[in-house]
This record gives C-alpha cells, sequence and structure tokens, in this order.
C-alpha cells in the first residue's frame, strides 16, 4: 500500500476555536473550519508521519473508530483539503525547511 | 450566516480577541492633514517586546492581524515581526502608504503568505493627493507599489478617506482601482486626534456631499436598498451590542496600551505591566464596553436609527460618553436616509427653545431681604 505524508500548506492562517481549527487560504481568502476529528489530523500533519500512522495514533485512539472507516475517511477528507490548497500530500515525506517533498535517497 | 459570521459569533461567545489591530509605529514617512496621530517616538515596544506579545495574542486565540501605523516600513525590524507573525499562523493584513514598498518587498510579502494588504489612496490627481500626504511624488511612488504587489499575486485594496480637500474625486480613485485591478473601500469619516484636539474635524466632508456619496449607486451599490428607512427595531437590536470593539477585537498601540479599538481611545491596560490575556479578562475597562447594550444608549435607545446606524461607540467616547450618541454618525444615517437621528432632534428641540424664550435679564438681582 502507498503510505500519504501531509503537511500544512505555508500559505495558510491557522487558530484553534472552541475546539474546531479555523484555517484561511492566504492564497483566495477561503475560510473553512475542521471538526474536532479534522483539527487532530490537521496539527498531526508534519510532513514525516504517514497518514496512516497519524490515523492510528491519533484518531481511533482518541475517538474509538475503526481504523478501516477512518483511514478511508482521512484520504477523502485530506484529498479534498489538498484540492484547495491549503494542505499538500505525498508519496514521499516533505523536507524541513519547506512543504516540497524531499529528493528519493 | 456565514462560516465567517459563525466563528465570529463563536469568538463573541467565548471572549475570543479574534481580530488585533496592532500599530508597530506611530513614525510616517507622509504628514497626511487628517492624520489622528503623534508621529514622534515616545518609546515603541521594542523588536523582542512585540514577539512576546505576539506570542500571548495567539496563545489567546487571536486568528486576525492587523499590522498598521504610523508607516509600518519605518520599523527596520517589520519584516522579522511579519515573519514571526506568520510563524504563528496569523491571518495577516497590512495597512501602509506604500511609498516604501518596491519589488522586494512586495515579494517578501507574498513569501510569508500576508492575506492582503490596503494602501491609503485620496485622489488619481497627484497635485491633490501629495498636497493631502505633504509627501512630494507619494501618489506615483503608491502606485507603483501597488503594481509590484498586485504582479506578485497579493490581494491589494484602495482605502479612499474622503475630506474637503478630494471630495469630488472619489470616481477617479475608484477607477483608478479597477485599471489596477485591486479591491476599492471608501471611508468618509474624519476622527479628533489622540489627544482630543478637534481641529482637523473641520475637513469633514459637508453633509450635501455626504448625502450625494450616500446615494451614488457605484459607491453603495443598491441605492433604494442602502437608503432604506430604518425598519423598526426588534428585541436583537436593543440587546445587542453597538461593534466588536472589546467584544472580539482589541488595539495595542505602539507603546503596548490597549485599547478596545484604534478608535476607541479609552486605556485599558499595557502589554509592558501585564499579559495580554490578564488585560483582555480582567481590565475594568474592558468590561465596561462589553457591559453596554443597545437598549443601555439614553438617547440612540430612542431612535428609530437604533438598528442601522454606524454609532461608533470611541467616537461617541471622544465626544463625551460611549454610551452617548456619535454626531458624525447620526450625520451618516441622517444624510443616508433623510430622517433625522434622535440626537439631532434633541438639539434642535434645544435650539428651538432658545430662539422662542424671551431673552433674559441681563443682570440678575436676587434681594437679600426676606
Amino acid at each position: 500500500m502507498t503510505e500519504i505524508y501531509i503537511a500544512r500548506s505555508p500559505a495558510i492562517a491557522s487558530r484553534m476555536l472552541g475546539g474546531e481549527m479555523m484555517v484561511m487560504s492566504a492564497v483566495d481568502s477561503t475560510f473553512f473550519t475542521l471538526n474536532s476529528v479534522a483539527s487532530v489530523i490537521w496539527q498531526a500533519a508534519d510532513g514525516h508521519t504517514p497518514l496512516s500512522e497519524i490515523v492510528a495514533r491519533h484518531v481511533c485512539n482518541e475517538f474509538e473508530i475503526d481504523p478501516e472507516t477512518a483511514l478511508l475517511d482521512a484520504e477523502r477528507f485530506v484529498t479534498e483539503l489538498s484540492t484547495h490548497g491549503i494542505l499538500l500530500l505525498s508519496e514521499r515525506p516533505f523536507s524541513n525547511s519547506s512543504a516540497a517533498p524531499t529528493e528519493a535517497a | 450566516m456565514s462560516l465567517m459570521q459563525e466563528m465570529s459569533q463563536r469568538a463573541l461567545d467565548l471572549g475570543v480577541p479574534m481580530s488585533v489591530h496592532f500599530d508597530v509605529t506611530y513614525r510616517c514617512n507622509e504628514r497626511c492633514v487628517h492624520c489622528y496621530l503623534d508621529h514622534d517616538d515616545h518609546g515603541e515596544l521594542t523588536t523582542a517586546e512585540i514577539k512576546r506579545v505576539l506570542d500571548e495574542l495567539a496563545d489567546a486565540g487571536t486568528f486576525f492581524l492587523t499590522f498598521s501605523g504610523g508607516e509600518v516600513l519605518m520599523r527596520r525590524d517589520f519584516f522579522e515581526l511579519l515573519e514571526y507573525a506568520r510563524h504563528l499562523l496569523f491571518s495577516v493584513r497590512i495597512k501602509t502608504n506604500a511609498v516604501m514598498i518596491r519589488e522586494p518587498e512586495a515579494r517578501h510579502m507574498v513569501a510569508l503568505g500576508v492575506d492582503q494588504v490596503q494602501v491609503s489612496i485620496y485622489s488619481h490627481r497627484p497635485e491633490i493627493h501629495d498636497a493631502i500626504t505633504k509627501l512630494p511624488g507619494s501618489l506615483r511612488r503608491s502606485v507603483e507599489a501597488i503594481r509590484f504587489l498586485t504582479e506578485q499575486g497579493l490581494k491589494v485594496v484602495i482605502a479612499n478617506v474622503l475630506m474637503t480637500a478630494n471630495m469630488r474625486d472619489h470616481a477617479g480613485v475608484q477607477a483608478l482601482a479597477r485599471e489596477l485591478g485591486v479591491q476599492y473601500t471608501l471611508d468618509p469619516t474624519i476622527t479628533p486626534k489622540m489627544d482630543g484636539d478637534t481641529s482637523i474635524l473641520n475637513l469633514r466632508i459637508p453633509g450635501a456631499e455626504l448625502g450625494a456619496v450616500f446615494h451614488n449607486k457605484n459607491l453603495v451599490g443598491d441605492v433604494e436598498q442602502f437608503c432604506a428607512p430604518p425598519p423598526p427595531p426588534d428585541e436583537d437590536v436593543m440587546e445587542g451590542y453597538p461593534c466588536s470593539a472589546g467584544h472580539t477585537l482589541a488595539y495595542i498601540s505602539p507603546y503596548g496600551d490597549v485599547f478596545p479599538c484604534v478608535q476607541f481611545p479609552l486605556p485599558s491596560g499595557n502589554v509592558r505591566r501585564q499579559r495580554f490575556i490578564d488585560i483582555w479578562r480582567n481590565s475594568s475597562q474592558l468590561n465596561e464596553v462589553r457591559s453596554i447594550r443597545a437598549k443601555d444608549l439614553p438617547v440612540c435607545s430612542t431612535c428609530s436609527h437604533v438598528g442601522t446606524c454606524t454609532r461608533c461607540p470611541g467616537l461617541a467616547y471622544m465626544e463625551g460618553s460611549m454610551r452617548g450618541p456619535s454626531t458624525a454618525d447620526c450625520e451618516k444615517s441622517f444624510h443616508r436616509t433623510g430622517i433625522l437621528s434622535a440626537n439631532m432632534l434633541r438639539k434642535q428641540r434645544v435650539t428651538d427653545e432658545a430662539r422662542s424664550s424671551p431673552p433674559g435679564p441681563l443682570i440678575q438681582i436676587q434681594s437679600a431681604v426676606a
């Protein structure tokens, strides 16, 4: 199975408000709010941890959702955010200095 | 209700300072005739102090951060502060005259993910704009800067403050904004100086011109709707707040003073002495501002405009009472709808009574003998 790595775009603003994450794209000022489950994935989007691990470690444990359903939902969610340009997806981990994926070894 | 309105309501319910206007300096390279600031440096917050305050604002939940001044680029550390603010994931807007923005600065702002840059333009005619800013060549420089910013893909808004000197130039500035491909916003509000000096209020455009502005479809859109008589106020209106100042909005001066809003000079604390969140939560001044509902306004609660007026509590405060009317907004409501405000009717009655009463004796003598 191909892993997905996720990183927050550098061109966003975000802040937690009452248990939900507010996110705004600096590119087109589109405004989003993420529910508590989505907020957990968003906060864990460090560019290095595979999505499957984020789901297993943070989502399944904290919200008691079965792993298969949770991963499918998470994949749909990150794909949707990536179409708005606020989350970046890659099959390889991202470098530390930017949101660009690291070169393959 | 839009998503943004929902989040603003949530911030209000939770007491979160969602928006902060931070003037990082009062120094400026322009000397605008209507400016309410003193441009000397009386001990601005240092770079380290501002970074600490930004940390505190992020912890307090602030999302929208406006950097303004004075001219923000008069601070040599401005890009360091901007970078730090973006690192903390604020949505950053910048208010500037843009005179010091060239291509490298525009590139830097884009790279840092600035949301919007607002540039003050007073006229499309250099002789008018430059006479207001008292800086020769300033219109040319500001317009060049807008081009640099838009070429980099940044969202730019032209802010057109109207006063007597430029009151006929809004169409020209609007056309300039269209040509540059940027948004346009007009503001006919001239406020007293922060030290209370009201001499600049004589720059306000006269009522007839204000009426013409409010009935210009190019400026307000649907004139009939914009100028419609106010609907009778309901309970929601009377229980409502005048504006976001002190509720979800705070202002911080270059010296660390905290106020409810940039137009509301009610000193509420200083971030050099207290953490921002402690001022926000515990300041008696901010709590007083928050306690005021429309029904608590002695004159305005009786006014037919109470639900639609743009009444600024800060301007009211500068007139003498944060619960009183703001005359400038009474005039706006009147020139928009043709209906006198309760405050205007009250003043008219006082004047009529003074005219109708017989002149009193020049000297009043009371006999000491019973």
